[in-house]
């Protein structure tokens, strides 16, 4: 059996691991990529830029654990697959030919299409090299403009500030991803910036780049004003890499459609990662998601179902873990609603199903950096977000993920100036007894 | 008073690095390797954190660094068994 997976992000190499898994060692296992650095972490980058790690050490499996995993690597940039001959045509027009396809090729940033976007000093967050240029600008920039939202915005403003520059954010809403975060959420995020330096601009949008010989020297905005700035970032949403898909007509939506199964029309290719847009049988919808977590999981069932263990993927409750403004955030389930004008498409970091909210009261409580937002249902807890102390975020992952029935305290959550941090340790540590006294029996 | 505290504070703290050892949580992990760069003795947590496995070296000084310092709130301390058996 010959496999070959398009992508050395993690979904790739979760596959590989997965098909090893099954003792198939005499399958042919080929792995493609146009990432000249290969695998390592991408989400790493945002601590790369702030200085807290090296890039060297962005690298998570050392020579030894390839060599283990024993499939063959080549550096290359897929022009074509060739559906009907089970071929894939390769940018120095070599022929691969494979069994079972992987096409996990993930996302990339949506492109700045303001006029001025190709000038030096323009750059967005994709990958090692991206960060490298970015840091490279940071040495000799004092002042940069950051354009966008979500998490990746947020990762530029504070990798840059870090380094020294003067960063100006630009924001066209009132305020800091507002179709995740609630208003409070937003202003404690938007206060610690400010705090680390960086002026914020609301209602601000971004018309023109302005150079000088080739190179950034500043930044139009619609209400005419002018910043000066030697950097311009941005973070305005990403777009999957469907354009082998698209040529080979597969079929997409907004990602390559896949049944639960991470296979796509043609049962002979499967995709995972940014870029596949996956059935979930429970609610029946297609869900574009962009976490590393979900992207290594799906990576993991399609390396199985490749290589003839069929496994279903079962969406997990979505659930990213980052840090706002310095501040470890935890964002569980469904918690936002609405549509975040800073962002085109989806934000890194980011899973649609935040945006879903069915019918739920907010129970909140808290202040400035501990902060609890829990969306409470009928009888159990929709989504949370855990700012600052992380010691409920744990608890709140698995009574959500569990669907665990908070009647009990649902009356005492909703009643006014609360303790819901107490009450809900509290009942976390009956839970945890419950759970014991199952295991002991 | 304030000195009395400060000692009480780190018998807690020696008792949990004593009794505890360091804990991942896979899904939350994206692999950045700060915990790897920041462990005094060269323990490759994040390959722990990438098979989900809690750190049973004994060499572990359960010093804390890498807990302490994760941005993602991957890693925690939890009670091991080998002194607490029998406790109710």
């Amino acid at each position: 059996m010959k496999h070959i997976i398009i992508g050395t992000g993690v979904a790739g190499i979760a596959a590989i691991e997965s098909i090893r898994s099954l003792h198939n060692q005499s399958d042919d296992i080929t792995v493609l990529g146009d990432d000249p650095h290969g695998y390592y972490s991408r989400p790493g980058l945002a601590y790369y830029l702030t200085g807290e790690v090296l890039d060297k050490t962005l690298f998570p499996k050392k020579r030894a654990d390839f060599i283990n995993l024993n499939f063959k690597y080549k550096k290359a940039r897929v022009t074509k697959i060739i559906r009907a001959e089970k071929k894939l045509e390769l940018d120095d027009k070599t022929l691969l030919s494979y069994d079972k396809l992987l096409i996990a090729t993930g996302a990339s940033a949506l492109p700045l299409t303001a006029h001025g976007a190709n000038l030096e000093g323009v750059v967005k967050l994709d990958h090692l090299e991206d960060a490298r240029r970015i840091l490279k600008l940071a040495k000799r920039g004092k002042t940069a403009v950051v354009v966008g939202g979500g998490i990746t915005a947020l990762e530029l403003t504070e990798g840059l500030r870090s380094r020294g520059v003067n960063v100006h954010y630009l924001l066209r809403g009132d305020r800091y991803w507002s179709n995740v975060l609630d208003e409070q959420e937003s202003q404690i995020v938007q206060t610690r910036l400010q705090e680390e330096g960086v002026t914020l601009h609301f209602h601000s949008e971004l018309i023109e780049v302005l150079g000088k010989s080739g190179k950034v020297i500043g930044v139009r905005l619609q209400d005419g004003r002018t910043l000066k700035c030697n950097i311009l970032a941005y973070a305005i949403g990403i777009k999957p890499r469907m354009n082998l898909a698209r040529d080979a007509e597969l079929k997409l939506e907004r990602g390559i459609l896949v049944n639960e199964f991470m296979q796509t029309n043609d049962p002979n290719i499967y995709a995972a990662g940014d870029v596949a847009q996956v059935y979930d049988p429970i609610t029946g919808r297609s869900i574009l998601d962009s976490l590393w977590g979900v992207a290594r999981e799906q990576g993991r069932v399609a390396g199985l179902n490749m290589a003839g263990q069929i496994t279903p993927y079962i969406k997990s409750m979505p659930f990213n873990v980052t840090r706002l403004a310095g501040l470890t955030t935890t964002i569980i389930g469904t918690v936002g609603y609405g549509e975040d004008k800073d962002v085109l498409g989806i934000a890194r970091g980011d899973s649609e199903t935040w945006r879903q909210l069915p019918n739920a009261i907010v129970a909140q409580s808290g202040f400035d950096v501990n902060r609890l937002r829990i969306l409470v249902g009928e009888k159990t807890f929709i989504g949370a977000v855990v700012m600052g102390d992380q010691t409920l975020s744990i608890p709140l992952q698995k009574i959500i993920a569990n669907k665990i029935d908070i009647s009990p305290i649902r009356d005492n959550l909703l009643s006014h100036n609360t303790k819901i941090a107490d009450i809900i340790a509290d009942f976390w540590s009956k839970q945890k007894m419950v759970e014991g006294n199952y295991a002991t029996r | 008073m304030s000195l009395l505290k400060i000692f009480k504070r780190s018998a807690i703290r020696r008792t949990v690095l004593f009794a505890g050892h360091v804990v991942p949580d896979s899904s939350r992990c994206v692999q950045c390797g700060i915990c790897s760069d920041n462990c005094p003795i060269e323990i490759d947590v994040r390959a722990y954190a990438w098979r989900g496995e809690s750190i049973n070296k004994n060499e572990c000084l359960t010093c804390g660094e890498c807990v302490a310092r994760c941005p993602r709130g991957v890693l925690r301390f939890e009670k091991t068994d080998l002194f607490t058996t029998g406790e109710k």
